[in-house]
């Protein structure tokens, strides 16, 4: 082990005044009834390093994820911050109403939880959770979570293949099988480009044409549009 | 030293009890121990925060375990049936219910109600109430298993509610299909067409959102929350 500069071991001893070790139970239900979630990340980290800002311009990292559920960029930004991570514990998707259980243990200082997972289908749109201040206390806790869009790509709500990439626009794919296609787009603008609450899926009621290739009556949602069940041991 | 002091009190509680056997010749009246039936009274006082979804009649139950619903659970017939129509007869008697109250009325938008719900035990007890927003196909809403055994008198606590899809029909919003004012259409059927699972409900969409064939307008659309929900243990 290397010799920590003096500066840091006083820091250390200030974070374990601040918060220390944890070891969590966690339940993430998706609460929605037509949406599914990419891979879900969710990592303790400390004040600093947090996996988005509201109302500030989506990280590369975060687009990557919003726009395609590629959580490889955030994993790559949260080891080297080293935030204690759970990446995929639903190995895949995790469908409409469906749960997924993970344990993660965080290390000192690492006081915070944040999540993300992308919506699909949506262009750019996540559920998340933005530095949660995991509790000393032990006991079990409920954080409702909502959608937020990454402010980086137009809702078009055209399905398109290869939309996942940063370069293309459009929605990936819609894993319940019930989109449409044809659409012209409802739109080409993303005027609020800073990640912000999402303003929801409009769709239409035309399945070959109209302006979305996604269903109003399925892939609309309210928030909140996940619950997470915390378990401070 | 709590668990050692504890067995010191129990063994004198066991020997005192020992001696009084032993004695018995010896008349000691009693004072005969009292068990009075003691009773737990709560109201609870809901609010319809919507802008155009009256609500069913509220159903409300006491009870220790059980839910009337969870999230990924397909819906049992009592709560489809309320859901889905509005009646919540089958809910008052669900199996697990220690007490039920029923709201003798519909719950208009912006307007709220009082019901009180009396039991004998307080370990344990929870509060569980829904009722059906009646201008959908089968959205609903309540409170699930509220833990009130910690509850003292005059203290209460408040919650906002969600929309829930019972996810036993199709949210078609088509004529024919929907119990409220907004269409006077069926209620309950017994056909499950929808996800046969529990989840948010996704809001209406209207005709004036661009669902032509939906009965609803813009002013049945609702966002969360959709009810306040005060409880007050009284006694």
């Amino acid at each position: 082990m290397k010799a920590l500069p003096l500066s840091m071991l006083a820091a250390s001893a200030l974070t374990s005044f601040l918060g220390q070790a944890a070891e969590l139970d966690i339940k993430l239900t998706n609460l929605t009834q037509g949406l599914h979630f990419t891979p879900v990340l969710i990592a303790a980290h400390n004040s600093e390093h947090k996996l988005f800002n509201v109302a500030m311009p989506a990280s590369t990292a975060l687009q990557t994820m919003a726009e395609g559920g590629n959580l490889e960029p955030l994993i790559n930004e949260a080891t080297a911050a080293s935030s204690d991570m759970v990446a995929n514990p639903a190995e895949g998707l995790l469908a409409p109403t469906s749960s997924t259980m993970a344990t993660l243990t965080t290390s000192d200082g690492n006081n915070y939880l944040s999540l993300t997972a992308m919506l699909l289908p949506t262009n750019d749109g996540f559920v998340g959770l933005d530095s949660w201040m995991i509790p000393s206390q032990a006991g079990t806790y409920t954080v409702y979570l909502n959608a937020y869009d990454a402010g980086t790509e137009a809702n078009d709500e055209r399905v398109v293949e290869g939309a996942g990439a940063l370069d293309v626009l459009g929605i990936p794919a819609a894993p319940g099988g019930n989109a449409g296609s044809g659409a012209s787009g409802v739109t080409s603008n993303e005027n609020n480009t800073m990640v912000h609450i999402h303003p929801g899926n409009l769709g239409d009621d035309d399945l070959e044409a109209g302006i979305s290739d996604l269903n109003n009556t399925v892939h609309r949602w309210l928030n909140p549009v996940a619950m997470l069940t915390v378990t401070v041991k | 030293m709590r668990f050692s002091k504890s067995l010191i009190i129990l063994a004198l509680g066991v020997s005192l009890a020992a001696c009084s056997d032993s004695d018995n010749n010896d008349v000691e009246v009693k004072p005969p121990v009292v068990v009075t039936p003691t009773s737990y009274e709560f109201t609870v006082t809901i609010t319809n925060l919507t802008a155009a979804q009256p609500f069913s009649p509220v159903a409300l139950i006491a009870h220790t375990e059980g839910m009337l619903w969870q999230i990924g659970n397909s819906a049992s017939e009592a709560l489809e049936r309320m859901a889905e129509g509005g009646d919540n007869s089958q809910l008052l008697t669900v199996d697990f219910a220690t007490h039920a109250q029923s709201a003798e009325s519909p719950l208009p938008p912006g307007e709220q109600l009082t019901l009180t719900l009396t039991t004998e035990q307080l370990e344990s007890l929870k509060i569980s109430l829904a009722t059906m927003l009646v201008n959908t196909n089968d959205a609903f809403t309540g409170l699930n298993a509220i833990d009130v055994s910690s509850l003292a008198v005059n203290e209460s606590l408040s919650r906002h509610s969600h929309a829930y899809d019972a996810g036993t029909e199709t949210n078609s919003e088509a004529h024919g299909t929907i119990p409220g004012p907004a269409d006077s259409g069926e209620g309950f059927n017994e056909s499950r067409d929808d996800i046969n699972s529990v989840a948010m409900h996704p809001g209406v969409v209207s005709q004036d959102d661009g669902l032509r064939s939906s009965v609803l307008t813009s002013q049945h659309k609702f966002d969360n929350p959709v009810a306040q929900i005060i409880i007050t243990r009284t006694q």
